[in-house]
């Protein structure tokens, strides 16, 4: 049996994509090709009904109603974290903080844990291929603290270079943060092996996961990392929810992240004692409708199997390198030795962004940019890159279209 | 191709995307003012030769879409030996092509730059068409500073 028909013995990416009604649309006259799932994934029709019926049936505010909407409301939203602990097989839904989205996440980390354990000479490691998300808040914090930000380099594939990276830790390093799949190049690293180093030196470890989720089985214990954040609208879930997994211990110890109701456990103008994990880190009424949303999307994804998903993605990876590959004056930039479903490339003599608009009147939607990393840009001396990104409901004929519609490019710019 | 893409990326455009005029810095220059557009991540100087109130000499550097390039590349063209005036109301009659407005009977014709006047149908390259001339617009000011189109 070929490579391609175990693929789609794993997924059946017709019925799949019934699910989504995003993607029965046509857009310019072409049916949608939606190749930009790094930036944001479309949603699934249970993901829709779960954010309906919360609406139309549930709608109270959470923790406080002793009605019936209200104990819906707040089964709803609990229930979404357990969702999410077995999302990350994390040991406890104390270690479950709903946040805004990855940002959120580091953010809340950075501004918590960060503000009451690093001071000044000490350092904070990143690396060379990071969302500026993961990069600006530790910058603000080692600003604040007078830390140094310090920077693991990456090669010329994209991967991070590990003897440069060990070299780098030392023992004034307290916290590594790292993207697990970068988002620009597709690089998925090696967070196992770069965490215990990192540990190894006395480092904590935070793991930006917003392009994991969607792709691969995320098993947090297994990683080791001590914290773990992702978005929700990356993963098929609505935007402005997302999650921080964080250890119990760590967590318990740093200081709560904004003040407010749900945060505590008793306020007088004298003192206010604050409420235990996960409420510590979630002030005001929180983004009720979108944590159900996630944990729909998280079952849904988890229905059709994660690593039936990162098989078939691999497969279309593969499918979409040779494809691209094979064009004249195309190159790709990122080419990690492990990768997830992202195509990121230049074509000579043609700007990214005139790329987008041609390829969109074909149908074809993908991202031209910087992609929110443009220490990566500067990395390989390029102003931007059009990126394709993969999805599990991609096929093999999207791919086609888009190599197909690269070609017009190619006629206009001859 | 389809016409609209025609239409957006004409002849003139594609061909002064590939070889931009008055594509070099200008050593005598009495204004240079950059601009960029971080989204895209566009950027480009402008340099300009102001005597006597005339557009003496004008020049630009840069990286950019085919659209900015183009943009930049024929707003040097259509400028030299103009007066400041008629830079000025160029500048407007551009912006009133790009975004979709009818032209005011008291600006003057655009001639060759009549070829942008498919980007008022993609929104989003309106600020690509536009970058050279708000920072022309900047450096006519008499403003030295980084000019942003975001």
């Amino acid at each position: 049996m070929s490579v391609r028909a175990e693929a789609s013995a794993l997924i059946d990416v017709a019925r799949v994509r019934q699910d989504f009604p995003a993607l029965q649309q046509k857009v310019h006259g072409h049916p949608l090709v939606y190749l930009d799932n790094a930036a944001t994934t479309q949603k699934p029709r249970a993901v829709l009904d779960a954010l309906m019926q919360f609406y139309e049936r549930d709608c109270a505010n959470v923790h406080r109603g002793v009605h019936l909407l209200s104990e819906r409301a707040t089964a709803g939203y609990e229930g979404a974290r357990t969702t999410v602990r077995r999302f990350l097989n994390a040991g406890s839904t104390r270690e479950i903080i709903f946040t805004r989205g990855a940002t959120e996440g580091v953010n809340l980390v950075a501004q918590t844990w960060g503000r009451a354990n690093v001071r000044a000479g000490d350092e904070i490691l990143i690396s060379a291929l990071e969302h500026h998300s993961n990069i600006v808040p530790w910058q603000m914090l080692a600003e604040e603290k007078g830390a140094a930000l310090r920077v693991a380099p990456i090669d010329d594939r994209g991967d991070i270079v590990v003897e440069e990276f060990e070299k780098l830790l030392g023992p004034r390093t307290r916290i590594v943060a790292l993207s697990h799949v970068s988002n620009a190049l597709g690089t998925i690293n090696p967070v196992r092996e770069l965490t215990s180093k990192a540990h190894a030196a006395g480092a904590v470890v935070l793991l930006d996961g917003a392009q994991a989720a969607p792709h691969m089985k995320v098993d947090v214990r297994a990683l080791g990392c001590d914290f773990y954040a992702f978005s929700g609208h990356k993963v098929f879930g609505p935007t402005g929810i997302g999650a921080l997994y964080g250890k119990e211990a760590l967590l318990d110890a740093a200081p709560p992240y904004q003040g407010g109701g749900d945060m505590i456990r008793s306020v007088t103008f004298e003192k206010t004692v604050y409420n235990d994990l996960p409420h510590k880190f979630e002030a005001g009424t929180p983004h009720i409708a979108g944590a159900i949303g996630l944990a729909a999307a998280l079952d849904y994804i988890s229905g059709v199997g994660l690593d039936r998903i990162a098989a078939w993605e691999r497969d279309l990876l593969a499918y979409g390198t040779a494809a691209l590959s094979a064009i004249p004056g195309l190159r790709l930039i990122g080419t990690a030795r492990q990768k997830a479903g992202v195509l990121s490339f230049t074509l000579e003599g043609v700007h990214p962004h005139d790329i987008a608009t041609i390829l969109d009147r074909e149908g074809v939607a993908i991202r031209a940019g910087h992609h929110c990393a443009q220490p990566v840009m500067t990395r390989f001396g390029l102003p931007a890159t059009s990126r394709a990104s993969l999805a599990f409901y991609n096929t093999h004929q999207e791919i086609d279209a888009l190599t197909g519609a690269l070609g017009k490019v190619k006629e206009i710019f001859q | 191709m389809s016409s609209d893409l025609q239409d957006l990326y004409q002849q003139v455009i594609v061909d002064h995307s590939k070889r931009p005029r008055n594509f070099h810095p200008l050593a005598d220059a009495t204004r240079k003012v950059e601009g960029h557009n971080p989204l895209c991540g566009d950027n480009i100087t402008i340099y300009l030769k102001l005597e006597g109130g005339l557009v003496k000499d004008i020049s630009f550097e840069g990286s950019g879409c085919a659209i900015s390039t183009a943009s930049a590349s024929l707003l040097t063209e259509s400028l030299k030996g103009k007066t400041l005036a008629d830079a000025e109301s160029l500048f407007e009659s551009f912006h009133d092509l790009v975004t979709g407005l009818e032209p005011s009977h008291e600006t003057p014709g655009l001639g060759k730059l009549e070829v942008f006047s498919g980007v008022c149908d993609y929104p989003t390259r309106v600020k690509c068409a536009t970058l050279a001339w708000h920072t022309l617009h900047a450096a006519l000011k008499g403003e030295g500073e980084v000019v942003s189109t975001e």
